[in-house]
């Protein structure tokens, strides 16, 4: 572990007056939950809920050659950013065809900017640096910015009403708008729900988080955050995925852009060598019917050989406990997973989980 | 702060252990214990009538962050199971040492409940346990 202290965003002392409980998380002190996390949970899906992900890696990049860089080290292809406020969602490859990171890109006036995870961070600054120097773009690191998420059904409306920001009510999903001095709103998240990401000057996000609790959205910590993305089928990082798995066994296939064919991308030829030898496992979802919880490591057996799990929790929309496994590509259907030393009864299932997003 | 009321004793697994007016003992986890497990979401209870020694495990609380094992703090046989639990297992949260009880113990014997923590004690326990985190 961090023998440091872990470091604080901008809204560390709003969690602590709000009586977080905070955890250790990637090197940064974050709140795990304020009050019941299940709470936490259906208020997202129901209403509103705000998270401080300021622990998230921004990257902003500049210079005629960036849109060639991000090309090649992403396997999404950044050519589909067309214009200005569009976003895209990749993974960031080793040569392998491995999972460095996941990303979102999106296009700004005269540059880029570039959301990776905090777990990484330095991984995968020295992998952009690396790789930066053939191509005509230079990397800011955006330590200065902190980054507030509001999710679910009425996030917009409440965002929207809490800032006088109106014009993001008609902001497209996966589209970015810059509005005032260093404010870039996103119509992006990690719920499964609509809402808004707001990367904003930190010394800015206090007022900005006093601003949407005091327009009754809740603070939602960590934990509702890991049982909301899951719930909608979203892989974590580091967890699901990894720098030993290629997006064909994460679920990710559809964020890899093999054509146009004559982008050279990092990873590109591992992953055809993988598809042209078979992809030997996926990652699928997977839901407990008998009582407990599955959680990250348990076996899963299926028709097709035996998996892990990943990820697992107990789903509170649904009553039960769902997962996201790697199994064998064949499995189907029914399977056992072993909870606690006893095999217990579940299947498999596609992902989403919960499906809320009209 | 969490509350450790003073009629009730305290093992060092976290259970709370206290004597009614049959001589059961009736057991449950500490409001601290309720505390750190975050949102219980599933407890697993032994059946009535089964015999369960003092320390070793006798069910199961499966929080939003983890399983546990609950230890009885005391040998005896199982007379009552808290069956609420099983359709409303929040009941951990919102009321530890009440509607949260899991389980009563009739003791084989009457002294074991001595070797478990007084209040003061426990809160201590907890305490030491947390700069220990």
């Amino acid at each position: 572990m961090n023998a440091k202290a872990p470091r604080r965003t901008p809204l560390f002392d709003a969690h602590i007056a709000a009586n977080a409980k905070m955890t250790e998380f990637a090197g940064w002190a974050m709140p795990i939950r304020y009050g019941s996390q299940i709470e936490e949970h259906h208020a997202v899906r129901a209403r509103a809920g705000v998270f401080d992900v300021s622990h998230m890696t921004v990257v902003d990049f500049r210079g005629a050659g960036t849109t060639a860089f991000l090309r090649h080290v992403l396997a999404n292809d950044a050519a589909r950013l067309q214009v200005p406020g569009q976003a895209l969602y990749s993974a960031l490859l080793n040569a392998a065809g491995g999972i460095i990171d996941d990303v979102i890109a999106y296009r700004r006036d005269g540059g880029y900017r570039v959301v990776s995870n905090a777990a990484t961070r330095d991984r995968v600054i020295a992998w952009y640096a690396t790789h930066a120097e053939r191509f005509d773009t230079a990397l800011v690191e955006r330590d200065d910015v902190a980054m507030i998420a509001v999710q679910g059904p009425e996030a917009v409306a409440l965002f929207a009403q809490a800032t006088g920001l109106a014009q993001v009510v008609e902001l497209k999903r996966f589209h970015a708008l810059d509005v005032r001095d260093g404010w870039m709103i996103a119509r992006t998240g990690y719920t499964g729900e609509d809402g808004v990401e707001a990367m904003l000057p930190a010394r800015d996000a206090p007022g900005l988080w006093r601003e949407l609790v005091f327009a009754g959205i809740r603070p939602a910590g960590l934990g509702a955050r890991d049982t909301l993305r899951l719930e909608a089928g979203l892989n974590l990082y580091g967890q699901d995925m990894d720098e030993t798995t290629t997006p064909l066994e994460s679920n990710l296939a559809w964020t890899v852009a093999f054509e146009p064919a004559e982008r050279d991308f990092i990873g590109r030829a591992a992953l055809h060598a993988q598809r042209a030898s078979g992809v030997g496992n996926k990652l699928t979802g997977v839901a407990l019917k008998d009582r407990g919880v599955m959680r990250q490591g348990m076996k899963v057996i299926t028709n097709a050989g035996d998996g892990e799990v990943r990820s697992g929790i107990f789903s509170p929309t649904l009553g039960y406990s769902i997962g996201l496994a790697r199994v064998p590509r064949a499995a189907t259907g029914e399977v056992g997973i072993l909870v606690r030393g006893r095999e217990r009864r579940g299947r498999i299932v596609r992902p989403p989980f919960v499906a809320n997003r009209k | 702060m969490t509350d450790t009321p003073t009629d009730t004793k305290y093992a060092d697994t976290h259970e709370w252990a206290r004597l009614d007016d049959d001589d059961n003992v009736v057991v449950g986890v500490s409001d601290y214990a309720q505390e750190q497990l975050g949102d219980v979401v599933y407890v697993e209870l032994p059946e009535v009538d089964q015999q369960v020694d003092a320390g070793a495990e006798a069910g199961v609380v499966e929080s939003v962050k983890a399983a546990s094992d609950i230890y009885a703090p005391v040998s005896g046989t199982v007379v009552a199971i808290n069956k609420s639990l099983e359709d409303t297992p929040e009941l951990v949260n919102r009321d530890p040492y009440g509607d949260g009880w899991f389980f009563a113990i009739k003791p084989d014997a009457s002294d074991e409940l001595a070797d478990l923590m007084e209040a003061g004690e426990y809160t201590e326990f907890c305490e030491a346990s947390e700069v220990g985190e």
